[in-house]
């Protein structure tokens, strides 16, 4: 490998929010919660270590698909040291994250759906003994035939792994149409269609999930839940459902989590496990799952078999779309509806696509469930889409960059599915690698073995909607100022490394003139901290971001009321900084802000303030529209540089230029990792990650370690050159936008295109494994189609489609099927006709 | 957490002291060096022994003697527990012996190289993804010959287990002729490389369970050359899915006689008796290569039980072979 160089290209935007000119956001900052980390003195879930504690171990099913018809524990309960043994029956009732899939139980009730399914639980003295009894529990099952992946659901809707769902073993089926996409078709002078597969991967966080339960007996009766979770409101929600406690004797208290992705989104098994089995010994449990289980609880990116058809002009414009997508789910829901919607949400937020259709099929299977992995649901038809304009640009003989530049969604308008785009970014991100790479001089002009591509992407930054239905806030923010001259900021957004504790810090610090270090941030911990959702779906930079500033925005004004009082100078032009609230026009006339504290808290008492955040509902309003609304949609384009070896189809790639649109840079360290990070992440999709599975061996995980489960180490990671574009949105704080996920998606198409470009062979299909690019080099000798990819879409019986007028056609909104949007729709159709 | 079951850990002094413990032992004992395959296979009940018998306490088997110091002839003789990244660093070794410490060098990651060693190293067990799994794992597919259970699910009609050998510097040992010297309870031998291993995924070493590999003697470095390849994912971490060690003594320009040695494809290092006598009296024309890549890749026989498919690693055979030789051409006519 060469040098590792990383060049960062800031663009500055002038404009400030009007009136606050910033001094904290916007730089590179250290993270409040490093110097913790670096030093060992962070406290994970599996370093806390309470007296008298027990130790958890789950039995999991040898089973893909079986009934369980009888479970004796008895001699595992007289093994010296087990205190507690539990099986399904003990915590019957069902949850799961999306209320339209509670179809998870903490142990399996009578059914088993995959190799991994916890099926009893044992709490010991020692981790030792606790693993010897699971051998002592002797289950019987009834074996049932596996269904081994999504086209063997299609094929057998016998047996069913659920008994709910749409249809067999498919679990939900989407058909959505916006405008007529056959008459697109026909305005058309290309009309392509492509196969692709993007294979299913996992999260793969440094820290294993662990979690302890601790319970206080009646009267108090109170249930305290430690664990390594994203989302302690909803594993706050289902720990009350299950243990049947009133929620307010339940306190969730979300750890730091050594990394999340996505994978620590759920409520799983074992936090219900070690809090029923604190309850029933009295005694604290802590379980710790091994990586090998980590890889069972997965929720990780579903493999997804994608067929697109786009019809396009001479010029690039796209007439319509047609997109079909069919994922394997595994044995539970999950996310898995909306991560099915996701599959067809965003293909219309980048370039205008004047009519679209969307057809979506999520099929349960005998694996572990997939979930929502960073980017959920987009990248794969990202992945499809990105790729298949590659074609279509070298079919109409156009440079893909232009294709992309000339067919830009505009900023502050409504796509055909109704999502409202705000800021968008995506030309100045093309403009940036196209010009940092070289990319006009090098594309199709490198030596055979070298090859450059391009994609774009973007991502939401926060789901419009909540997981469970409700019209509260999606985040709430408390601030505290103490008269020392600190300020303690409560919320219930969860730290997963991506910086979210930081985010709480620097906006405070900004909006009362502090240092972020000042700042005692509390987070996660459902008893101290009002709600917020979780760490999802890029949401908490945005949501509690605004919540924080509106709180500390308030307690601005009823300090500087004060502060104004005591100076005779008026409030307008008195300012926040360094410390200190000052008179603008004489900045030695000023007093410190714990002066100004004291004040306010003589006059006021306490000073508290509280700020929320709700995003505005979405603009449509058909079934299926909550999935894709997003405050604020962030951009991405990628260029990257590949070295394919035609003897041995290994890829290699030294280098990606990414830019990103991130709105507002808040803490610019962290939107250059969280931009690394994702090519990393991207980078490991396109080239090696794979959860293979043993079809014809019990279907059990094939590689379930780090050692076998390949994701790039160092030597493979690229050289990285970033560059962060900055295009304020409204809706962000202060202009921001996310950047943990989206820089993700662009990435594995950008390395399809750029193999093609090397050595002509289109792999449609991820990872690009050598493998592949072999069998495509020796298909492109023999003078065969020099592809590697899926060749069928199996028939799939789609519900009667939801038809939606796109907002040009005067649709509203709604559903043609139901009011007004069915007689705008039909006399829009008669008058064409 | 996967958890390390418990056990007895003894640590002896010398050779004898830790012979005697094995035989106490019986089949309960195994030798330990850096316990970096042992450690972890014990973790997935791989290996259920009850008595470890640590051998990095033992002075001799840590010496290193060589060069022309009168009783190695020119020879170099290495201690069986130096660690792989002690042997790197060793200027004797560097200077004479600089495919062994490429092969040490590509053994996985820095970290295991700080605790591997050669002996271990040379000893390692076989590997198969369906072996190397922890005992839930191997008890969903109701496990398989190698361990608890009948039957191997690589080729299940086979008798044997087909395990593969996965030590990098095993077939480089092979390739060069080096010689092992076994010491056990009733005395010691030394054999030469390639007979200490077996084709049989669970019997992989001919050596006595209670034999200690002592030492390895290299052959002194004089008008041979040697280099050795390896395929794997990733440019860390990984075990080999392909090693491929060639070598070659030279008479002036023409090839005087050469091996090659695959590893990664069987249960032992194998030899590709063809692939040397075709590039024998040659002077590495491109056919020649082409000829002896062509004997490696017929016998070759990876099956599906490592990284990757595995006719793309039979494929991979070829391409290594042609690297590997075609790089000893080159040292070899390449200006001083
Ligand atoms: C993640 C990972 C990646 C790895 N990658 C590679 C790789 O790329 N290439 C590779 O070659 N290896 C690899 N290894 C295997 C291993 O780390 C090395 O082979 C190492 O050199 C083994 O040496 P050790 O001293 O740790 O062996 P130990 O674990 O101590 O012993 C291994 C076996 O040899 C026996 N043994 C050890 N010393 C003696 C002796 N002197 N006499 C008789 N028997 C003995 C032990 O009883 C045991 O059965 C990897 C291991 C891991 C965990
Ligand atoms: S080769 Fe066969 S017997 Fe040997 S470990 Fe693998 S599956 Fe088991």
């Amino acid at each position: 490998m060469g040098t590792r160089k990383k060049a960062a290209v800031k663009e500055t935007a002038a404009v400030g929010r009007p009136g606050t000119p910033f001094r904290v956001v916007g730089n590179a900052l250290r993270k409040v919660d490093a110097t913790a980390k670096v030093t060992g003195v962070t406290k994970f879930a599996d370093d806390l270590f309470l007296p008298r504690m027990l130790y958890a171990k789950l039995l999991r099913s040898p089973h893909p698909h079986a009934r369980i018809t009888a479970i004796d524990t008895s001699r595992a309960l007289t093994l010296p040291g087990v205190k507690a043994v539990l099986t399904g029956h003990d915590l019957p009732i069902p949850f799961g994250i999306l209320p339209v899939s509670q179809d998870e139980h903490a142990l399996a009730l009578d059914k088993v759906r995959f190799v991994g399914d916890p099926v009893a639980a044992v709490a010991a003295a020692s981790e030792e003994v606790a693993t010897a009894a699971l051998d002592l529990i002797a289950v019987t099952y009834e074996l049932e035939r596996p269904i081994t992946d999504a086209e063997d659901a299609v094929a057998h809707p016998e047996p069913r792994i659920h008994d709910y769902g749409d249809l067999g073993n498919l679990h939900k089926l989407v058909n959505l149409e916006f405008g007529d996409v056959e008459q697109g078709f026909a305005e058309a002078d290309l009309v392509r269609d492509d196969l692709l597969f993007f294979e299913g991967s996992t999260h793969l966080p440094m820290e294993q999930h662990a979690a302890v339960g601790d319970w206080s007996p009646p009267p108090d009766g109170k249930l305290t839940l430690w664990s390594s979770t994203q989302t302690p409101h909803y594993v706050h929600r289902a720990l009350a459902k299950v243990l049947e406690l009133p929620p307010a004797k339940v306190r969730v208290i979300a750890t730091p989590n050594g990394g999340g992705f996505g994978g620590k989104s759920d409520p799983f098994s074992h936090e219900l496990v070690v809090a029923k089995l604190a309850m029933l010994t009295g005694r604290p449990v802590k379980i710790t799952l091994t990586r090998e289980e980590v890889f069972y609880c997965h929720r990780g990116r579903h493999p997804t078999l994608m067929w697109v058809k786009t019809g396009v002009k001479k010029d690039g414009a796209i007439t319509a779309m047609h997109f079909k997508s069919l994922l394997d789910g595994g044995g539970y829901g999950s996310y898995g509806v909306a991560s099915t919607y996701y599959t067809g949400a965003l293909q219309t937020v980048t370039y205008h696509v004047p009519r679209y259709k969307f057809q979506g099929a999520r099929a349960f299977t005998n694996k572990p469930p997939c979930g929502p992995k960073r980017g959920h649901g987009t990248p794969q038809p990202r992945f499809a889409l990105e790729v298949h304009l590659d074609k279509i640009a070298e079919q109409l003989g156009m440079d893909p960059a232009e294709l992309r530049l000339k067919q830009l969604v505009p900023p502050n308008s409504l796509t055909a599915n109704w999502l409202r785009i705000g800021s968008m970014g995506l030309g100045a991100c093309i403009r940036k690698v196209v010009q940092g790479s070289g990319w006009k001089e090098q594309f199709r002009n490198l030596p055979h073995g070298k090859g450059i591509g391009l994609a774009c992407s973007s991502y939401i930054t926060g789901a419009g909607l909540p997981v469970y239905w409700n019209a509260m806030p999606h985040s709430g923010v408390q601030l505290k100022c103490d008269r020392g001259g600190g300020v303690t900021v409560f919320c219930g957004s969860t730290e997963i490394g991506q910086g979210s504790d930081s985010i709480l810090a620097v906006l405070v610090a900004e909006v009362l003139g502090l240092d972020p270090f000042d700042i005692a941030v509390v987070t996660g911990d459902t008893d101290l901290t009002p709600v917020d959702l979780g760490s999802y779906s890029s949401r908490v930079t945005l949501m509690t971001g605004n919540a924080c500033i509106q709180a500390a925005e308030r307690a601005r004004e009823m300090i500087r009321r004060h502060a104004a009082t005591q100076l005779a100078v008026p409030a307008e032009r008195l300012a926040f900084a360094e410390r200190r609230i000052f008179d603008v026009a004489d900045p030695a006339c000023g007093l410190s802000f714990a002066e100004a504290v004291q004040l306010a808290e003589a006059a006021e008492g306490t000073i508290g303030t509280v700020g929320s955040y709700t995003p505005q509902p979405s603009a449509g309003k058909y079934r299926g529209a909550g999935v894709g609304p997003s405050p604020a949609y962030s951009y991405s384009a990628c260029v990257a540089l590949v070295d394919v070896d035609p003897a041995t189809g290994i890829v290699r790639v030294p280098r990606v230029w990414i830019a990103h649109d991130v709105g507002r840079s808040i803490n610019a360290a962290s939107v250059m990792g969280q931009i690394e990070g994702s090519v990393y992440m991207g980078l490991g999709e396109a080239l090696m990650e794979e959860m293979a599975y043993r079809g014809n061996r019990n279907v059990v995980h094939k590689i379930p370690s780090l050692l076998e489960y390949k994701s790039p180490t160092t030597l493979e990671m690229c050289d990285v050159v970033t560059y962060v574009v900055e295009d304020p949105d409204p809706n962000g704080p202060f202009g921001a936008k996310e950047c943990g996920q989206g820089p993700l998606l662009p990435v594995p198409p950008a390395v399809a295109n750029a193999v093609y470009d090397a050595v002509g062979v289109r792999i449609d299909e991820v990872p690009i494994t050598p493998e592949k690019v072999f069998k495509a080099l020796r298909r492109k000798e023999k003078g065969e189609a020099a592809r590697y990819g899926p060749d069928q879409f199996p028939d799939i019986p789609w519900p009667e489609p939801t038809r939606v007028a796109p907002p040009w056609e005067g649709g509203d909104g709604t559903a043609a099927e139901g009011g007004k949007g069915r007689q705008k729709a039909a006399a829009l159709a008669a008058r064409k006709r | 957490m996967l958890r390390l079951p418990s056990f007895t850990y003894l640590q002896p002094k010398t050779l004898h002291e830790a012979l005697a413990m094995k035989v106490d032992a019986g089949p309960d004992g195994v030798f330990v060096s850096g316990g970096t395959d042992l450690y972890p296979n014990m973790k997935r009940r791989q290996q259920e022994p009850k008595i470890v018998i640590s051998l990095m306490g033992i002075p001799e088997l840590q010496k290193t003697e060589g060069g022309n110091d009168g009783r190695t002839e020119g020879r170099t003789v290495v201690g069986s527990c130096i660690t792989l990244s002690e042997l790197a660093i060793v200027p004797s070794f560097r200077r004479g012996y600089p495919v062994v410490v490429h092969a040490a060098e590509l053994v996985s990651t820095p970290l295991l190289r700080n605790m591997g060693t050669l002996g271990g190293n040379l000893c390692l067990d076989t590997r198969c993804n369906y072996y190397d799994q922890t005992y839930e794992w191997r008890k969903a597919i109701d496990f398989c010959m190698k361990k608890d259970g009948h039957i191997c699910w690589v080729a299940p009609s086979s008798p044997r287990c087909w395990a593969v050998s996965s030590s990098d510097v095993a077939p480089v040992m092979v390739v060069l002729g080096a010689e092992f010297r076994l010491v056990g309870p009733k005395g010691e031998r030394v054999v030469p490389a390639g007979r200490l291993y077996a084709n049989d995924g669970i019997n992989y070493l001919t050596k006595h369970a209670d034999e200690i590999l002592a030492d390895i003697r290299l052959p002194a470095p004089d008008d041979w050359d040697a280099t050795y390849h390896k395929l794997r994912r990733r440019g860390s971490f990984d075990f080999p899915v392909l090693g491929v060690a060639a070598w070659i003594r030279w008479d002036d320009r023409t090839v005087a006689d050469a091996r090659i040695v695959l590893g990664g494809v069987a249960s032992r290092p194998q030899e590709i008796v063809e692939a040397g006598r075709v590039l024998t009296g040659t002077d590495l024309s491109e056919e020649a290569i082409a000829a002896a890549a062509d004997a490696a890749y017929r016998p070759a026989k990876p099956l599906d039980n490592t990284d990757f498919d595995l006719s793309w690693r039979k494929q991979m055979t070829r391409v290594y072979v042609k690297a590997a030789l075609q790089e000893l051409r080159q040292r070899r006519t390449a200006p001083a």
